[in-house]
């Protein structure tokens, strides 16, 4: 009889979980994988959700994934850095409306002997000629993420075609950050990475960052809330809490306090009110 | 291979020190994969066991999809749930999608073809010896399932743990279903992911050292229960 | 296994007693042309036979003569290549429900000896307050709740007895149910046997041992290569066997 008990108890906690999925106290955040990897929300959370009593829960994946996902009703918020794909989700009528937050930037991290000899440069164009000219591994992220479009966009205006190269030089991991520079590391690859995931990374053995400082490099996160025209179930009052406070000036100072090893990952930019 | 032997240590000093964590997430793992495996049997084990003493057209068919089901990829389970509780999806006004609901599902559908095709395996051996005496008894078919069913109960402990050992491993299925959200659906192998995914080699070792100590001791509680009840059985001291 | 057609579950038929009421005897059992092909061989061939109602029908006859075969094919477990066994022309599902067969191997089902019983008892919805006179009458009593699969050989076949006696049969088949078991519980299961016979319960007894034959034989059906070779009664069988298969068989020259 304990089994038809146990049956029941299940049955039971199963109707329990959705019931509790729908109380009104919690969103979903549909998120780039920098900003959770790097441990921006684990500081932020706590923060916001012991203020306003809203539970904020975090689901990351790569931002291309993140914007279909919202596509699908199936989140709150939505907080990543393709500044394109964002203002199309916008004007697809997703999204209310997209508010710069924060930025940091993209840097090439490579290995201790450098093959292409591109430690210390800041022309990123130069830097990815060089690296498909000399044939020396690159990994790429080949996720449809927002450092994946960004780094397409950087091989495009070098006017490299790496496609062609795919599988021999060119590397397309096609996952996310930590894994893409956990294989570039295995495989002694050169590896585009926001600046924020590769300070708090903790595998970096001989690697180091190469390239840095080019203004193309320059990452721009954004936030949107979901619009509830298009998703009845989005919970867009405590939505547009959070998005406010994110970028209210206390959201944008807590930003700015975050840091790994000393260093700030993200650089709080919110148009000022 | 340094980090080998720090993630032992890691491991230890986490379970040891017993970080709140941590034992949210390994008992959200057991919650979400004991409940998909006693789901997947209630399934499971009867459609295993009217394959086992039923003969049908097609009946080779049946087997031969329900042991290629065993193989179920856990990303395309993971999908096709997604699909389903997507808020845009057919089941989406369920609000299912990212809580340990969607996660006992899609593991639920994973673990089902393991459980109903080991079971129709077991049960079918047990009937070859049992068909003539039942068909002697007169039995109706639901009369053979219960009875193989209930005297093949130690055999099919071994087949919900092979169920409950898939569950409790993947990470395909929940990390979509789920979304790894800290504190609500993060289980020990999406967390391992996670940690992987942040460079964190030795931590991601770490607990899959600790997922593997649960598992052992999930094993280990069926296997002492199986013998004290065989014991008990032997001594034959009360109602069996 | 393909040539060997099973019979499907048949559904449960409420029990009933020979002669009781409106419901119609068992016996007499007619058997005309049996024939059994497994593999492109006959196993059985032209079997004719009749059982009147009443007493104890042994059936010898060397090894492959088809004794077990036979059995089952009178049981409803399997079905005949052609010919036709008829109980008293009723149909053949509602005979096998108000009959019982004793394996030569007992099948026992992995429970205790009380609840080996009670399944049988119940699944027969037969009167559950048996079971414990049943198992004192084949000694099994004091091991009502040991698990049956740990019975010897001799205790797991009367345990088998007893379940097939509670079942209340009206003709009770038991196939080679002594062969290599202790004296004691062939005595036992020879008594019960005999105790039913004398309560009304038609019994065939398929047999290989000469002197239980005679103990327990009212008459002999003797089998010889899938032919029935004699059927006569056990007085005249035994001190005259008319066939020459049967007189060779009695006189240990044909040992298989």
């Amino acid at each position: 009889m304990t089994i038809v008990r146990l049956i029941a108890t299940t049955a039971l906690s199963l109707c329990l979980a959705g019931a509790v999925a729908a109380e009104d106290t919690s969103i979903i955040v549909q998120s780039t994988t920098s900003t959770a990897n790097s441990g921006l929300y684990d500081y932020l959370l706590p923060i916001y959700s012991g203020e306003s009593g809203i539970t904020v829960k975090v689901v990351a994946v790569g931002t291309g994934q993140a914007i279909k996902n919202a596509e699908n009703c199936d989140g709150d918020l939505l907080l990543v850095h393709a500044k394109a794909s964002e203002e199309k989700f916008v004007e697809a009528g997703f999204g209310t409306k997209r508010t710069d937050l924060m930025y940091n930037d993209f840097v090439i991290v490579g290995p201790e002997n450098d093959p292409a000899g591109v430690a210390g440069s800041s022309d990123a164009k130069a830097a990815l000629t060089k690296i498909a000219e000399t044939g020396a591994l690159f990994a790429s992220r080949g996720d449809d993420s927002g450092t994946h479009k960004k780094e397409v966009a950087l091989w495009k205006a070098a006017g490299v075609d790496p496609s062609s190269a795919s599988g021999d030089w060119y590397r397309e991991t096609g996952s996310g950050m930590g894994a893409t520079l956990n294989a570039g590391i295995g495989m002694g690859a050169y590896v585009l990475t926001d600046r924020a995931t590769w300070i708090s990374f903790q595998n970096k053995q001989d690697y180091k960052i190469e390239v840095e400082g080019d203004e193309t490099l320059f990452n721009q996160y954004g936030v949107i809330p979901v619009n509830p025209e298009k998703c009845p179930s989005v919970k867009i009052d405590a939505a547009q809490n959070f998005a406010d406070w994110l970028l209210s000036s206390e959201g944008q100072e807590a930003i700015a306090a975050y840091k790994v090893d000393g260093q700030q990952l993200f650089f709080p930019n919110a148009p000022k009110e | 291979m340094q980090s080998i032997g720090e993630a032992f240590r890691l491991a230890f000093t986490l379970v040891v020190t017993g970080e709140a964590d941590l034992y949210e997430i390994v008992a959200l793992s057991l919650q979400v994969s004991l409940s998909a495996t006693l789901l997947a049997c209630l399934v499971g084990l009867p459609i295993g066991a009217l394959v086992a003493v039923s003969r049908f057209r097609g009946r080779g068919l049946v087997l031969v999809v329900m042991n290629a089901l065993m193989g179920l990829p856990p990303v395309v389970v993971g999908l096709l749930v997604y699909l389903y509780l997507s808020r845009s999806g057919p089941l989406g006004f369920l609000g299912l999608l990212y809580t340990p609901g969607a996660m006992i599902l899609a593991q639920t559908i994973l673990i089902v073809p393991i459980v109903a095709a080991l079971s129709r395996q077991v049960l079918e051996d047990l009937h070859a010896e049992y068909a003539e005496q039942f068909r002697s008894l007169c039995l109706s078919r639901w009369q053979s399932v219960t009875t193989l069913l209930w005297d093949g109960r130690y055999a099919l402990l071994t087949v919900g743990l092979a169920g409950f050992g898939r569950a409790v491993a993947e990470v395909g299925a929940v990390i979509i279903v789920g979304g790894n959200i800290d504190h609500a659906t993060r289980v020990m192998t999406t967390a391992i992911a996670l940690e992987t995914s942040k460079g964190d080699l030795p931590l991601a070792l770490a607990l899959g050292i600790v997922l593997l100590v649960l598992a052992l001791g999930v094993n280990a509680g069926v296997q002492s229960l199986r013998m004290s009840a065989a014991r008990h059985a032997m001594v034959g001291a009360s109602h069996v | 296994m393909s040539d060997l057609q099973m019979t499907d579950v048949v559904p449960l038929v409420p029990r009933a007693r020979t002669g009781v009421g409106h419901v119609a005897p068992l016996l007499p059992l007619e058997v005309s042309g049996l024939r059994l092909d497994v593999g492109g061989a006959a196993l059985l061939d032209g079997v004719d036979l009749t059982l009147a109602p009443g007493g104890c029908t042994v059936i010898m006859g060397p090894n492959g003569a088809g004794k077990s075969i036979l059995l089952k094919l009178l049981h409803g477990l399997l079905a005949p290549s052609s010919g036709s066994v008829s109980w008293n022309a009723l149909p053949a599902t509602q005979a096998t429900a108000r009959q019982a067969l004793v394996f030569q191997k007992p099948v026992l089902l992995r429970r205790s000896v009380a609840a080996n019983m009670d399944f049988v008892l119940k699944a027969r919805g037969a009167d559950r307050g048996r079971r414990d006179a049943l198992l004192e009458d084949v000694g099994l009593a004091h091991k009502a709740r040991q698990p049956a699969r740990l019975l010897s050989g001799g205790e797991a076949q009367r345990l088998a007895l007893a379940r097939a006696l509670a079942t209340d049969p009206e003709v009770l088949f038991l196939d080679e149910p002594t062969a290599s078991l202790d004296p004691a519980s062939v005595l036992v299961i020879e008594r019960i046997v005999g105790e039913a016979c004398a309560r009304g319960t038609r019994i065939v007894f398929v047999t290989h041992d000469i002197g239980q034959a005679r103990r327990i034989a009212d008459e002999v059906v003797f089998l010889h290569r899938g032919r029935v070779a004699e059927h006569s009664r056990a007085t005249d069988f035994f001190p005259e066997p008319r066939s020459q298969a049967a007189r060779d068989y009695l006189a240990g020259k044909i040992i298989v």
